[in-house]
Formats: structure tokens, sequence, C-alpha cells
């Protein structure tokens, strides 16, 4: 013990090696990617778009000091889904987070801005955010079934919101959600057993299928695949196709591949600014940005 | 507020629905949180209820009632031969000598059992006020004095307003001839209410007016010291050893699963240890703060090992791996590097479980700190008793001059209480570290 | 001499021993030049010098200190005329006692005889000798081990890690001491108790319905029956806890949540270090409290309806002690309902749940278990509490579930028992340990059970 093993010291300068790429030390290559866009940055790309359901202007987000978001132009589309893309800590998933004010939760999070829901401020004062998130529906990151059976995790919404006059209505509502999210057939005999005893995909599935029960209009998914393998992926990308007919729907991921896939619209994100936004086909084929470009090239990321 | 959303679109949207739906539930959300409120209100309201009950009930023992009188010190009653032997003064009969005064003042006062009542205003702690006024200074005798004599627990009750005179006599404790004596008194402006230093430095007593929390306040003095000083290293070594150098194994679980359970014994049960080993089999003396404070110390101890493993817990391994890394042992490294830093969180944990050993009431009457003890103690072997015990026992005493001086010793003692936790806390602030 | 100046001499012939101790290391390589050849730091040499200085005598005098008044004791009985010694233990143990005030000078009950007075003056002197023979000892040991320690440093020494063993052993000792206090504990009760049930068997303590523990000296004494049925302390015991309960899991839980998920950062920041203290005020107080201001308000209350109420109500003591564990319960349940992770109320907020609808639904069922840990907990507590008991329930052993009737508990049958004179072979006192035995068990099993669920539950979501 009193000599010291020379992996430790290795180990140990490794690790503060690493911390500094990240916090202080510039790597050269990455030198221009750090750096953060002019807060009178304009947006590339068409940013409105003609069926918009939701339309965001000047949207600001702070984190206490911390300027998260700026100035982000954005609309959504009916029936189409809008994915969006960029580095880690970008903010897409707090830009997502805004659109059903799920910030609310976090007591040093404040927005500016306008974004209207059907013509609607969803941040006015005044509005009430319990029916704005039956309509806003949210699939987060990671699976969160309540620790309740499956068939009590997809009754739950339409419950609070008494949405169901009957039992059987509310039987309905749940084979009806599960079918859609494609994981009736897979847990029909076993609705009463705990939601948490699914695999991860399947989780997943259920918490779609939750969402779904409350009929929401818009559906926010923060990055839904990236606890997911490939095979459970493929499921849940196809679902989101099928949803498109019915649902709007605003994506966060970190797959390229999967954005290209799911998606109409693609818009990117560079350390808090909205770089380029456009047909999803445009973006990835002929991306405007230079930003964008070095992302979708993979130069950094 | 939601009508918009509803706004032109004639499909059956379920958010029409749930905007039907919101009127009820929002009645039961505004029930849910009012019924939170009232009972953040109603556990505020204890708290005041409590200490405003204490504090009304207690502050006026803060003040003692005393009865100015012109004291002749009669030589022929001290020292008829004039000796000035201190032993043939301390025998010499006061009494006479306090209630002389009485009787100039009173003299229409007759029949022994008026002059008796009469008396009876003064404490029977007024003679020794005047004995030791004598001892101190010899030169008294044969001279007239204007003295603040302490007065009994009933006038002093009277004097604060404690005894309702419209109460039918048989109901008080003073009768009405007493009642005009002290008013005379009053109107003659021989009634004073002075700060009472005597509440501070006597020992129990029982005479509410001449009682005191002196010898209590000693007690818990020894009684804390004596935990202090085992609980504290102990605590800490134990904490090092589990936290630092333990192997992780089935022993080691079982210590520290019985350091947990430990913390919820009730403390009565330690009482009961206390008595059989240190008392029956040690045959350590009964009522002493030095067993009080070894069962305290036994009572305390998982209070402090378990705050000081978290604070060692809370010392990054970083900080080890760079000490180990330039050569320390690893018994260098915790002294040198690791317990500098824990210190302040182990020091917390201290004061609180001092606060919480200053607070016991109930081991302690196990192992006979419940004694009637009118001296104040000078050593841990000593009998004594303790502040909460001494409460315990004025508690149970039927004067209502008790009940008085019950609160202010509790005042006391929660005041005490306040001052540790207070320092706990700025410790806390003060040096908390993030890392 | 004192045992205070005894311990201060120890010290100072420790700071001693550490100073020889280095200086003879340091002289042994030729002075500081030579110090990088000893083994390890000159001061090691010095605590080790000092060590040996100090633990073996200082063990000595702790063992000293423990044995003494037993050892002093019987020589005094040794030396007592026969016809006294053959007295029965309780009187003999009187007896002893007036000597020993005797001695120190304190009130003796009863008159002094030429015996007593000599056996008085026997025990001073024997505390005179032991004191003089202890203060020899302890030093002569004391500079013996510290002259052989000093005799064997030499450069090659390795005193760090001498010095090293010592203190880790130190480190080993001082952790044992909360097993020792448990077994400390578990004899104690479990001895006396196994005394206690050799006089009453016990099925009849478990299952008895009647608890009157006076027992009778002589054989014509009156309202002595000595009936020892545990049931009427258990039902006087839960029916003050589960008043308890009734006010503090309601209140704590509300609050507990209040202020978490409702509360403005003002008036959470202010209001719960004041309900913290609550948890801080000693019990005896609040037993002051329930006696002298709760009791005889709710007996004004129910006379002013009509009903009957004792001044020691079952009620007034529950009402108090719920008071008492209402920051224990809100700050456990504050623990829990924070451990449910965020993401679970992020779905349920997502799905247009309400606060209270998250709350009640989402939170709280998954809480459970851990707030059914905490009350566990919270019941032991209310179980073990005696100076609320003591000072505001009754002494009679009533079987009624009537919470405005008079009960009594165990932890009171404890106290009652066992303060004030005390003869230590009758079943009354032994009957205390059997209590104190079963409060013990009661009270470790229910935390236990507690320990391991919110164990078990803060394990789910880590």
């Amino acid at each position: 013990m009193d000599g010291l093993p020379s992996e430790e010291e290795q180990e140990m300068t490794t690790e503060t090696a690493t911390v500094d790429v990240d916090v202080t030390v510039p790597d050269p290559q990455t030198a221009s990617h750090s750096k953060e866009l002019d807060s009178n940055f304009q947006t590339v790309g068409e940013v409105r778009v003609a069926n918009a359901r939701m339309t965001c202007t000047d949207v600001n987000v702070y984190y206490g000091d911390k300027h998260a978001i700026k100035h982000c132009n954005l609309d959504i589309g009916e029936n189409q889904v809008i994915a969006m893309i960029g580095p880690s800590g970008c903010g897409k998933s707090t830009f997502l987070r805004c659109l059903n004010r799920m910030n609310d939760t976090i007591d040093i999070c404040r927005v500016t801005g306008e974004i209207k829901l059907d013509q609607q401020d969803i941040y006015d004062k005044r509005l009430d955010v319990v029916p704005l998130r039956a309509q806003v529906g949210m699939v987060f990151q990671k699976p969160n079934p309540f620790p309740k059976s499956i068939y009590d995790n997809i009754a739950y919404g339409p419950r609070i919101h008494g949405l169901a006059s009957s039992r059987a209505e509310l039987d309905e509502i749940v084979e009806r959600s599960l079918s859609k999210a494609g994981l009736w057939n897979e847990v029909k005999d076993r609705l009463d057993q705990p939601g948490n005893g699914l695999s991860g995909g399947q989780q997943q599935r259920l918490c779609i299928a939750r969402t779904i029960a409350v009929e929401p209009e818009v559906i926010l998914m923060d990055e839904p695949c990236s606890a997911l393998d490939p095979i459970a992926t493929a499921k849940v990308e196809e679902l989101i196709d099928e949803l498109r007919q019915n649902y709007t729907i605003a994506i966060v991921t970190h797959s390229m591949q999967q954005a290209a896939r799911v998606s109409q619209r693609t818009a990117y994100f560079h350390l808090g600014s909205l770089v380029e936004v456009g047909e999803t086909t445009q973006v990835f084929t002929n991306p405007q940005h230079k930003l964008t470009e070095d992302y979708i090239t993979g130069r950094f990321g | 507020m939601t009508e918009t959303t509803q706004a032109n679109n004639n499909r059956g949207r379920s958010i029409d629905i749930v905007n039907a739906s919101l009127k009820r539930r929002y009645a039961r959300e505004r029930r849910f949180r009012y019924l939170g409120l009232s009972a953040v209100i109603l556990g505020l309201l204890f708290v005041g209820t409590l200490f405003v009950d204490i504090i009304s009930k207690g502050y006026s023992a803060f003040v003692q009632t005393h009865i100015v009188l012109d004291v002749y010190f009669d030589p022929e009653v001290i020292d008829p031969d004039g000796t000035a032997d201190p032993a043939v003064i301390a025998r010499a009969d006061f009494r006479q000598i306090a209630r002389q005064p009485l009787r100039e003042l009173f003299p229409e006062v007759s029949g022994r059992r008026d002059k008796r009542a009469l008396y009876k205003i003064l404490s029977s702690g007024a003679p020794y006020q005047l004995l030791d006024m004598v001892q101190a200074d010899p030169s008294l005798i044969g001279t007239r004095q204007t003295v603040e004599l302490i007065a009994d627990d009933d006038i002093d009750m009277l004097a604060k307003g404690h005894i309702d005179r419209t109460a039918p006599p048989a109901d008080r404790r003073v009768n009405d001839k007493v009642i005009g004596w002290v008013d005379k008194l009053e109107s003659q402006g021989l009634i004073r209410k002075n700060f009472n230093t005597a509440f501070f430095t006597n020992g129990d007593s029982r005479e509410p007016e001449l009682a005191g929390i002196g010898g209590a306040v000693a007690g818990s003095f020894y009684t804390l010291l004596v935990t202090l000083s085992l609980s504290f290293p102990i605590g800490v070594a134990a904490a090092i050893y589990l936290e630092e150098f333990a192997p992780k194994n089935r022993w080691t679980d079982i210590i520290e699963v019985n350091i947990n359970n430990l913390a919820a014994v009730p403390s009565i049960v330690f009482g009961l240890l206390g008595l059989a080993m240190f008392i029956n089999l040690f045959g350590l003396p009964r009522s002493a703060p030095l067993v009080g404070g070894l069962v305290l110390t036994l009572m305390t101890l998982p209070t402090i090992i378990i705050a000081s493993r978290a604070a060692l817990k809370s010392v990054p391994p970083s900080i080890r791996e760079a000490a180990l890394g330039v050569g320390a042992s690893r018994m260098q490294t915790v002294f040198h590097h690791v317990l500098p830093l824990a210190m302040p969180g182990m020091l917390t944990g201290t004061i609180i479980g001092m606060a919480q050993a200053l607070g016991e009431t109930a081991p302690l009457l196990m192992i006979g700190m419940v004694a009637f003890i009118v001296d104040v103690p000078g050593g841990p072997l000593d009998p004594s008793t303790v502040l909460p015990v001494q409460v315990f026992l004025w508690a149970d005493s039927p004067e209502r001059a008790f009940v008085e001086r019950t609160s202010a010793a509790i005042m006391v003692l929660l005041a005490f209480l306040v001052a540790m936790n207070a320092i706990a806390v700025i410790m806390r602030r003060r040096f908390e570290r993030r890392w | 001499m004192q045992l205070s100046v005894l311990v201060f001499v120890l010290l100072g012939v420790m700071a001693l021993a550490y100073h020889l101790g280095r200086r003879r290391s340091l002289a042994t390589v030729g002075g500081r030049v030579g110090a990088r050849s000893l083994h390890s730091l000159p001061s090691y040499y010095g605590f080790y010098t000092a060590l040996w200085a100090g633990l073996p005598a200082l063990l000595i005098a702790g063992l000293w200190v423990f044995f003494e008044g037993s050892i002093i004791n019987s020589m005094v009985v040794q030396g007592l005329p026969s016809e006294l010694r053959e007295l029965p233990p309780a009187q003999l143990g009187l007896l002893m006692n007036d000597v020993n005030n005797l001695a120190s000078g304190n009130i003796v009950s009863g008159e002094v005889d030429a015996t007593m007075q000599r056996a008085a003056d026997h025990l001073n002197e024997l505390r005179s000798i032991g004191s003089t023979a202890l203060a020899i000892a302890v030093l002569s040991i004391a500079l013996g081990t510290a002259s052989l320690a000093w005799r064997a440093i030499g450069p090659k020494m390795r005193a760090r890690n001498r010095v090293e063993v010592i203190v880790s052993s130190l480190l080993v000792v001082s952790s044992l001491i909360a097993i020792l206090t448990t077994v400390g504990i578990v004899l104690s009760v479990l001895f006396e108790s196994f005394r206690f049930f050799q006089k009453v068997p016990v099925t009849d303590f478990l299952f008895g319905l009647e608890w009157s523990p006076q027992v009778a000296l002589r054989a014509d004494q009156v309202g002595a029956s000595g009936a020892f049925g545990a049931i009427p302390l258990f039902a006087g015991t839960l029916l003050i806890s589960f008043i308890a309960l009734l006010v503090a899991v309601p209140v704590g839980l509300m609050s507990a949540i209040y202020l978490a998920d409702y509360a403005g950062p003002k008036l959470r920041s202010n209001a719960k270090p004041v309900l913290e203290v609550l948890a801080g005020v000693p019990t005896v107080v609040y037993g002051f409290f329930a006696a002298l201001t709760l009791a005889p308000a709710i007996r004004g209350v129910g006379e002013s309806v009509g009903l009957s109420v004792s001044s020691e109500s079952a009620l007034a003591a529950g009402l108090v002690m719920g008071i008492m564990i209402i920051p224990f319960v809100s700050s456990l349940s504050d623990d829990v309902i924070n451990a449910v992770p965020q993401s679970l109320r992020d779905a349920a907020y997502a799905l247009g749940a309400t606060r209270s609808e998250t709350i009640r639904q989402v939170v709280l069922p998954a809480a459970l278990p851990g707030i059914m840990g905490g009350i566990l907990l919270a019941a032991s507590r209310a179980i073990g509490e005696t100076m609320i008991v003591v000072m505001a329930a009754g002494l009679s052993a009533n079987l009624t579930a009537n919470p405005l009737d008079s009960v009594t508990t165990v932890t009171v049958q404890i106290v009652t028992l066992l303060v004030g004179d005390q003869e230590f072979d009758s079943a009354k006192t032994l009957a205390a340990f059997a209590l104190g035995l079963l409060l013990f068990v009661v009270t470790l099993g229910l935390n236990i059970v507690a320990l391991h669920i919110v164990r078990k539950y803060r394990e789910q979501y880590e």
C-alpha cells in the first residue's frame, strides 16, 4: 500500500484528460464547431409551412443563466413527422419539451417567445397545461412505465381525463391503443401483469400506446429508440410511420438514418440555435449550411 | 381558458371530453391542495402552541417577588455575648430577625394563627439570606439595613397575578387577610420584583421560591462532558474503521445493521442496560453523571457513527488516490487527508448527538438520576440530576409556582438545544463542500 | 490521588514518552542528519513509546474504576460482624447504603451505631488505600511499558507499521462497541427476565389479563395480589400509539407532499425547519405539555359536552405523541417521495395528469413500500416512547379501547417499577426487565422489517 500501482496513475491521467477536452482545451478539429452562433443568426431554409399545427416564434429558453435555446422559429406541420437532429447538448430535447410545457417541472427553466398550438399561445399565463398535455402527448427517451399493470398503464390517461364512460369502452381504448402500438398480440394474455416486466422495446411501445390512449393531436418523441436494440427500433419506426396518418409528430433523434427514414422535415440544431430546416431529403442530400453539412457527413457530432 | 382550442373543429375530439372533465378535476386538485396546506398549517400551529404555552407559563419565573423590609440585626439575638464567633452566628435565630420588621409593619396582627400566616409571607429561605449577609459582613450586627427578602411562593404568585382574587376563598391558596397585607405592602412600594438570579444558581428545593436549576445544569454539564469525551472519539474511530478499513464481509454487514438498529432502540432500554450493567454488575454509584454519561454515550454512538460515516463517504476517492499516489500509507491517507476534510461533518453529527443526549430523560430515570438533590454537584461522581429530569420532577409538583419554574427550566433547556442546533447548522453551511 | 489528577499525570507521562522516544530514535542514527536512515519518521517512534506508556495503564485504571465499587463493598461486608453479614441480601443492601452515605458524609436514614461507624471508617480507609495503590500501579505500569518500548527503539524498528497496527486495533475495538452494546442490552434484559420467568410463568405474563405488580412483602398485607398479566399494557401501548399514528401519518405525509410539490420556495425553506423543531424538542417537554395543558383542555371540552374524561386520558398522551412524530413521518416520506424517479412524474404530466392526480395515482403508489416502512419506524418510535406517557398517561392497567379512559403502557410500567426504592429479587422489579425484553424484541422486529422494506424500496429505483 506504500507504493502506487502504475495502472492507477495511468487511469487518473486519462480521466482528467477526457474531462479537459470537453470543457476547456479545444481540439483543433472541432474548434469551429464548438463556437456558438451569433444571436442574430437567421435559420437557413423554410421555417414556415402551409398547414402548421404548431408555430414557434422567437423562442428562447434559459436554464438559470444559461441561454439554452436562442431565437428559434419553427413550424410543425399537420400529419407529418419532423425530426430534430444535432450534436449532444444542442438543445433539441429542451426545445421539444417546450412544446408541451414539460419544462415547467424544472424550477430554474424560463421560456420566452411564442409557441402557438392552433393559434393559441401555449405560454399564455391563463392557459391550462392539463388539456394542453392531453393534446400534445410525449414519449420519453427511457421507457418509463408506471409500476402498475399493463392495462392500468394504458388506462391511466383515459381514466383521469374521463375518456371512457364504461368499463367496456375503456377495454376498447386499451385494446385499440395497444394494437396501434403493435403490442396487442404480444401482451393481450397478460394485461394484468406489471408493465416493468416487459422487455425494453415492449416497454417503449407500451409508453407510446399509453400516450396515444389519450388521443393527443401532437406527439412529441424524445429519442424514443436510444435505449432500444435494432429490432425494437425498427418496430417503433414502423409504428411512427403509421401514426403519421392521424397524428402530428415531432421526434428528437441521434440517429441520422432514423431521421431520414421516418421524417418528412428535418431541423438541425447547433448549440442552442436552429441552423437549418427543410424537407428531409433536401437536408440530407443538399444541406445549405456548412455546419449541417459537416454534421451530416460525420465530421463531428 | 381553453375555449380557443375547441374552436373550429367539428369532429369529436377527445380534447373536448378532456375540457369537459376539467372543472371536476380541478375541484379535486384544489381540495387536495388545501388538505396539504392545512396539514402544514396544523404542523406549524402545533409548534406555535407548544412554544406559546411554555413561554406564557414560564416567562414570569425569571423575576422573583421580594419584600423590602427594614431589618434590625439585633445583637441580642445574633450574638448576645459579642463573641463574633462564626459558629455562634450560624446557630443564631435569624427567623426572629426576619419576622421583627413584619411585626412592626403590621402591629394590628395578633393571635397565633394570624401571626403565623403573616410570617409565612416570607420564604423559609429568608432567614438564611440574612445569615449569609451577616457571615459575609459581621459588622452589620447592630445596624439597621433595608433588605429585599424573598417572598413565599404563594405571595410571589399573588404578586404576579397568577392567583385569581375573585375565586371563592376555599379555592385559592391565600386568604383575604393575606391579600390585604400584600396589598398594603404593595401600596407602600415594599413589594419588588427583581431578576431571579437564584433560579440559575440554586439547586433543587422543596420550596419553589428557593428552587433553581443550578444543580441540574451542572449535572447536565458533567453528564455531557462524559458523553462527549467518550462518544466522539469512539464514534469517529468506529466510523473510520467501518468506512475506510473494514473488509466488506458478513461480519461488517452485521455491525452495520446492528448500528442502524441500535439507533432506533427505545432510549429506556438503554436505561435498563445501564441499571443492570453499570450499577448492579460493576457497582458504579447511582445518580452519578458518570453513569449517565456512559448510558448516553451508548445511546448517541449510533447517531455519531452514522453521521461520521456519511461525512467520510462524501470525501471523494480522488483525494485518497492522490495521497496514496505520493506513497502515503492508508493510515496516513486517512488521518492526514480524509479525516480533516470529513471533520466538519463529523462535528455537526456530534453536536446533534449531544443535543439529543441533553434532552434525554427516560434512561436517566433508570439509573437513579431522579433523586432529590439540593447540592450543586462538583464532579462527575457526585449524585446529581440533569435538566430534563429536573423538568420531570418539578412537573409533578402541585404548587402553581412550580409550573412556572418548570416552564422556565424548559425554556432554558430549549435555549441550549436551539444554540447547539444553530451551531450545527452554521457549521454545516460554513464548511459544506460540494465536490 | 483523585482519578482525574491521575489521568492528567498519565497524559503528562505520555507526552514525556513521546519526547523521549523521538529523541532516542534520532540519537540511534546520530542526530537529525541521520534521520533518513530511520525506517519511519522520528515522530512515529515518539507515538510508539507514548502509546505503550498510556494504553496499558489506562486499561488498568479503567478496569479499576469499573470494579472498585464491588470489590471494596465485598471487603467491607467481610469486615462486618458476623450477625450483620448473615442478614438477608435486601437488608444488607440497605445497611451498606447507609454505610456508604456515612462514609461520604451524607445524611443517613437510620441511627448511626458504632458498628456502622466502624464499617464506614473501614470503607474510607479501603478507598484511600485503593486509590493510592491504583495511582502507584498505574504510574509504574506506564513507566515500565514505556521504558520497554523505549529500549526497543532502533533504526531498523518499523515504528510506523507498529503504530498503525495499534491504531487500527483501537479502531476495530471502537467499532465493536456497537455490537457489545447490543449484546449488553440482550444479556441484561434476558438474564433478569429469565429470573422473572422462574417466578411467573411466561404464559401468565404474555396472556394474563390482569396487571397489578404489588407483591405482598408480608403475608397479611392487603391489596397486593401480584398479578403479572401484560395484556392490558400491550393494549394501552397500542391504543396510544394508534392515536399517535392517526395524528402523525396524515399530517406528516400531507405536509411532506405539500412542501415538496406545491409550496413555493419561500414557504418550503421556512416551514421545513420550523416543523423539524418538533423533532428536536425533548420528550419531557411534550410530556409537560400533555399533562398540564392538553389533558385539562380535553377534559374541559369533554365535560362540556357531557363525556366523562379521565384526567390522564389516552387521548391526550396519544395526540401529543402524534405531534412529536410528525416531523419523523414527514422527513421519511419526503425522502421516499423524492426517491420516486422524475421520469414517472414526467410520464404522468405528459399524459395531462394534474399535480394531485400524479401524486395520488403515480407517486404515492410507487412510494407506498417506502412510506409503509416509514410508518413502521414511526410506530416503533411511538411504542418505545417513554416520557410523554409517564407524565400524561395513567398508571392503572385498564383493558379498554376508549381513548377517553386512562390506560398504562409498557414503558410507563418499566419506569414505575424501577424508579424509587427497589429490592433486586422481587418479581416486581424483575418484571420491569421482562417488559424491557418485550419492548426490545418488538421494536427491534419492527425496525428490522421497516429498514428492510425501505432498503428494498431504494434499490428498486437505483
